[in-house]
This record gives structure tokens, sequence and C-alpha cells, in this order.
């Protein structure tokens, strides 16, 4: 047997015009928009395999005349990049972990009970976000310098804790809700939880499971998209963040307070082999600077790639839940 | 009371009592951490602003201000020139931003939504200011002057952008509407780039909350006759009414304590360059208070339209 392809006629409706003409549009704004996003990012890669001339060439914009991996060089050694990358990645996976738990578990605290003060309390956490971070720094830096809990070290020791130059002090923050932005994610999952369908746990009540063990079984599953959004902020903004990590840690090199010293660094270094120069130039500076933001960025970039993905498979379990 | 009840003599909890001690325990990291590390440190820093520091070696001491301790205060608003005109065109300018940024990441996470070729993508790249504009990397961005000249004669930045449309001549020439709007319509188109950087955030709140409106409500109100432009009124803007509320809060907050910030940069220099601990701390006091107000007032005003799907 032998089959007939029949062409179907397409008539042009209006319909499908109007279709087409807003395909075309939306296509016009998404490129746009992704290439405003884009532009200084291609830009810096670019800087970052320039010569230092092609920053004073003004007929070179994008594609440098003096290609160079110089600049990878003395950036890579001068932020110490490995030892560094692993260090800072495994200390930005453990604190956003540990404040992913202690904000799931108060989000669902503020979302699905009862309790006297609750609006008041509520209104403290956003109190938390909207303080900005300079007014409590000093603060903050002697509350651990001579680090005690109610003076019941200084009693038993003779004197109280140094915690600053180790990590405590990213994990106390973190498990207390008090790390970056965390009054954010408490919102953002509290908002999550409820609206979630309340029948999914009285099912769970009724059943006989109890109040945490329905939270762990049954709305932390559910939460994936939401978990693997705050679990990328907080490990994106805790790599970035150099305020608290320059606040906490001295000698101890991570990611952003590498970045934020290597200039300088490099420039020492580079008159240690012999070159002299009299003031840092500021083509040299910007293009180390722009060389390092690449090397910064690219670790969470890749992380990014990876959570997009279940990222979209986390909405879509939760759309089958919803 | 409310939550005890007596039953053979001994006291114990009802089910408000028991709910309410299972929630206390739930948010207890925030309450130790508010209460124990918070608080101390807030209260710490309003002694500052009352005082002023002299740091030695040994250590700082703290001697109270003139006016009873307002010292600070008084000098902030009423002596220095330049701190209330900053405060306020910093005001003007952030509460201009707002309802951008809140349109703008709507529009993007609906334009997300819908089913195109490179869709991924698209989202991918949407979402990459998250990553891209935050902490160090922004602050060395700003430093980078050389980039920055060589940006202005590059490519579509503010002022070329305008000239290049002419959306102020544009929309004054064949509207009738008036000077101010027109004003603030072309100054948000050029500040365009501001714009996006800034919505990263909201554009992905607001994505996973139409990603998780169930389909079957479109289904059942296609069946009904719903157009699409009803559905998404009685809907889509409904069921992320929620998020308008969380990315409004978030949108303020983030504008307002961005380190980009002129204010900002302001209290910074006087705490960090000019040593002025006490000065700083009540500049970033008063600064706070009008943030506070303000998102009092926005949360008011949004609240009031939100629905929730499932009340409690």
């Amino acid at each position: 047997m032998k089959e007939k392809v029949v062409p179907r006629k397409r008539k042009i409706t209006g319909a499908r015009v109007g279709r087409w003409l807003w395909s075309i549009v939306r296509g016009v704004i998404v490129v746009g928009i992704c290439f405003t996003i884009l532009q200084p990012l291609i830009m810096k890669f670019c800087v970052s395999f320039m010569g230092e001339r092609d920053l004073y060439d003004a007929s070179v914009k994008y594609v440098p005349k003096n290609f160079t991996l110089n600049n990878f060089k003395l950036a890579l050694s001068g932020m110490e990049y490995f030892t560094t990358l692993i260090r800072t990645m495994l200390l930005a996976a453990a604190v956003s972990f540990v404040q992913l738990v202690s904000c799931l578990l108060t989000a669902y605290g503020f979302a699905r009970f009862r309790f006297p003060f609750k609006k008041l309390l509520f209104a403290c956490v956003i109190f938390t976000l909207v303080v900005p971070p300079q007014v409590i720094m000093l603060p903050l830096f002697m509350r651990y310098r001579f680090f005690d809990v109610f003076g019941i070290i200084e009693a038993s020791t003779g004197s109280t804790v140094n915690l600053l130059d180790t990590y405590w002090p990213f994990f106390i923050q973190a498990f207390t809700t008090m790390g970056i932005r965390n009054g954010l994610y408490i919102y953002m999952l509290r908002q999550f939880f409820k609206g979630m369908p309340k029948e999914l746990e009285e099912a769970a009540y009724v059943d006989g499971c109890g109040k945490l063990r329905t939270f762990a079984q049954i709305m932390v599953p559910s939460a994936t998209s939401m978990m693997v959004t705050v679990f990328l902020f907080g490990f994106v903004w805790q790599w970035t963040d150099s305020f608290y990590t320059s606040l906490y840690l001295n000698k101890t090199k991570v990611m952003s307070t590498a970045l934020s010293s290597l200039a300088v660094n490099v420039y020492s270094q580079y008159e240690g082999f012999g070159g002299t120069m009299s003031f840092i130039s500021p083509g040299f500076v910007s293009m180390i600077n722009n060389t390092g933001t690449v090397l910064t960025i690219i670790p969470l970039i890749i992380l990014y790639i990876f959570c997009q993905k279940s990222f979209v498979e986390g909405i879509e379990r939760s759309g089958i839940v919803g | 009371m409310y939550y005890f009840k007596k039953r053979n003599r001994k006291w114990s909890l009802t089910m408000a009592g028991k709910e309410s001690v299972a929630g206390i325990l739930f948010v207890m990291p925030f309450l130790i951490g508010f209460f124990f590390i918070f608080l101390p440190l807030i209260a710490e820093s309003l002694r500052y602003s009352f005082s002023d520091m002299e740091v030695s070696a040994g250590g700082y001491t703290l001697t109270r201000t003139s006016d009873n301790g307002l010292g600070n205060y008084i000098r902030a608003v009423a002596i220095d020139p330049d701190f209330n005109l900053m405060l306020l065109t910093n005001l003007v300018q952030m509460v201009a931003q707002v309802p951008l940024v809140l349109i703008f990441s709507f529009f993007a996470a609906n334009l997300l939504n819908q089913n195109f070729h490179g869709r991924t993508a698209a989202r991918s790249i949407l979402f990459l200011p998250v990553i891209v504009s935050s902490g160090v990397i922004v602050a060395l961005e700003s430093s980078d002057l050389l980039v920055a000249t060589m940006n202005t004669t590059s490519d579509l930045s503010g002022g070329e952008l305008a000239s290049f449309l002419n959306v102020a001549g544009f929309l004054t020439e064949y509207t009738s509407l008036p000077a101010s709007v027109v004003g603030a319509l072309s100054s948000a188109v050029n500040g365009l780039y501001d714009i996006v950087i800034a919505s990263g955030v909201q554009i992905l709140i607001f994505l996973a909350g139409l990603q998780s409106i169930s389909p079957s409500l479109y289904e059942a109100s296609s069946m009904e006759g719903a157009t699409q432009w009803e559905s998404f009124w009685k809907i889509t803007l409904p069921m992320v009414s929620p998020l308008i509320l969380v990315n409004s809060v978030y949108t303020v907050i983030d504008l307002f304590t961005n380190e980009n910030n002129e204010m900002m940069q302001e209290i910074k220099t006087t705490i960090f360059t000019e040593i002025e601990y006490g000065y700083g701390s009540a500049m970033a006091w008063i600064y706070f208070v009008c943030i506070a107000l303000l998102l009092i007032l926005v949360g008011g005003i949004v609240s009031r339209y939100v629905f929730y799907y499932d009340e409690r």
C-alpha cells in the first residue's frame, strides 16, 4: 500500500499572522535583553586576552591585536587559584547548605503554625534584611574577636575565644539564619509553603505522621525547586561576598578577597621579577581585574548550568504535586 | 488560659497550645539568631550612633555627643549641607525604579514561560545578573574606568540609545502626555540596563510562581470559554499576587541596600575613610528608618490586593 502524502493547504488567517508577528517581536525582545546582559561579560572575556597595548588602542574593541595568555598566568598565580577555588567551594557549599536547612525550618514554622507574636516575629525577619550591613559591621567584628556565650567560656578558661580567621563565624551566622540575606530565603520559602495545599499535611496527620516527619517527608521533597533556588543564591552570594569574608578572614584567602587584592599582589610580583613600575598603570589593573573576574565567574556559571537543569525538573515535579 | 487546659487536676496543652509549641520549635533557629546575635549588635550600633568614638591602639573609647547624645543626628539633618539633598534624591530615584523593575520582571517571566525555540538558553541568560552582578564583582566593575570609557564609545549605553531612538522627542511629538510622564518614560528607557541587571532574582521568583500554577485551572477556564486575556487577569495575576508582594519588598530592599548606591557609599566612606563611626552610624540609622517607612507603605498597599489560594 502506498500512502499518498497530500500537503494540507494552510490558509493565511488573521490569527496566524498575529502569531507570526508576535513570535518575531518576542524574538527581538529576547535577543535584545540577552545582548544587554551578555555584552559586559563578553567585554570582560575579550579584555582578559588582550595585551596592555590594546587597551589604549582605539581601533581595538573586542578582538585583541596582541593575543596573550599572560594575564591568565599572572592571575592564576596571583590568586593561588586552585587552592583558593577548592577552599571557597567547600566553604560556600557548606554554608549555603546549613542556612538552607535552618531557613527551611523557620519558613515552615512561619507558614503553617499559629503561635503568639507570630506577626511581630515575622516583621523581625524582614527587619534583619533591611538593616544596612555597614551598621552592624564593627559590633560584628568585636563579637567574633572576643567570642563568648553568656560569659561561660571566660569563666571556665579565663579568656574569650578569638574566632576570626576560622570558619566558625560563617557557620554560627548560617545556623541562626543570620547569614547573607537569609531573611529573603525565609520569606521566599514561607510564601512557597503557604501556597501548598493544606490537605497534603492533613492527610499525613490522619495517617499518624508526626509534625517533624510530615515536614521532612512531605513538605521538603515538594519544595525542591525552591530549595535549589535558595541553595544557588546562597552559594553565589557567599562566593562573591567580600564584605563578611574580609571581616572574618584575614589570612585565609577565599575567592572574593583574593580577587579584590589581586591587582596589588600581581603588581608586587611583577616588581619581584626585576621589572620596574613607578605606579600601577590603570590599564594593567583593569586587565588583571577583568581576568580575575572571568576566573571567578567561570565556576559559578558551570554550577549554574547544572542547577538550571534540576531547577526546571524541580518545577515540573512540583507542578504535579500542586 | 487559651493554650492550656486543666484535666484530672493537671495542666496540659490544648490543641492550639501544642501547635504553638511546635511552631516555636520550628522557628527556633531564627529566634536564637535574632535575640542573641542580631539584637545585641543592633543595640551596640545604636549606642555608637549616640556617641563619638575614638580609636586608639588599645581599643576604643566612647564619649557621649552633645545635645543629650543626639549630636550626630542633628549634624546629619541640620548641619551637613549634602546629607538631606542626597537622601531625598536617592529616595526619589529608587521609588521611581521599583515599579519599573517589577513590571519588567513580570513581563520577562511571562515571556520566558511561553514556548519558543531557545527558551532554556534565554532563561539561563536572563538569570545571569544574579550571579554576575553581586558583591565584589560589581565593586570591581564600577572602579574599572578604562573599560567603562571603552564601553561608552562602542555600545548602546544610555545617552546613545536615547539619541538613537529619541524617545522623549517622539513622545512629545506624537502623544499628548504631560512633560513629567515623558521624562520618566525616557529615563526608564535610558536606564534599561540597570533595570535588567536589577531584576534577575525577581524574574526567577515570578517564573517559579507561574510554573506552579496548575494547568488544570487554565484548562477549566478555556472549557468555559475564557480567552487568554481573561485567564491572564482572572487566573495568572491572582495566583502570582503573593509573589508580587515578595518581589516588591525584595526590590525595595535590594535597590536600597545595594553597595553601589550613592547613599551606601557615602555611609561607607564616612565610616571607613573618614573614620567617623558614630556619625556614619547615625546616617545609616536615618537612612534605615526611611527604608523601613517605605517598606511598610509598599507592603501595606500591595498586600491589600494579594490573594492566597489556601488562606491561613
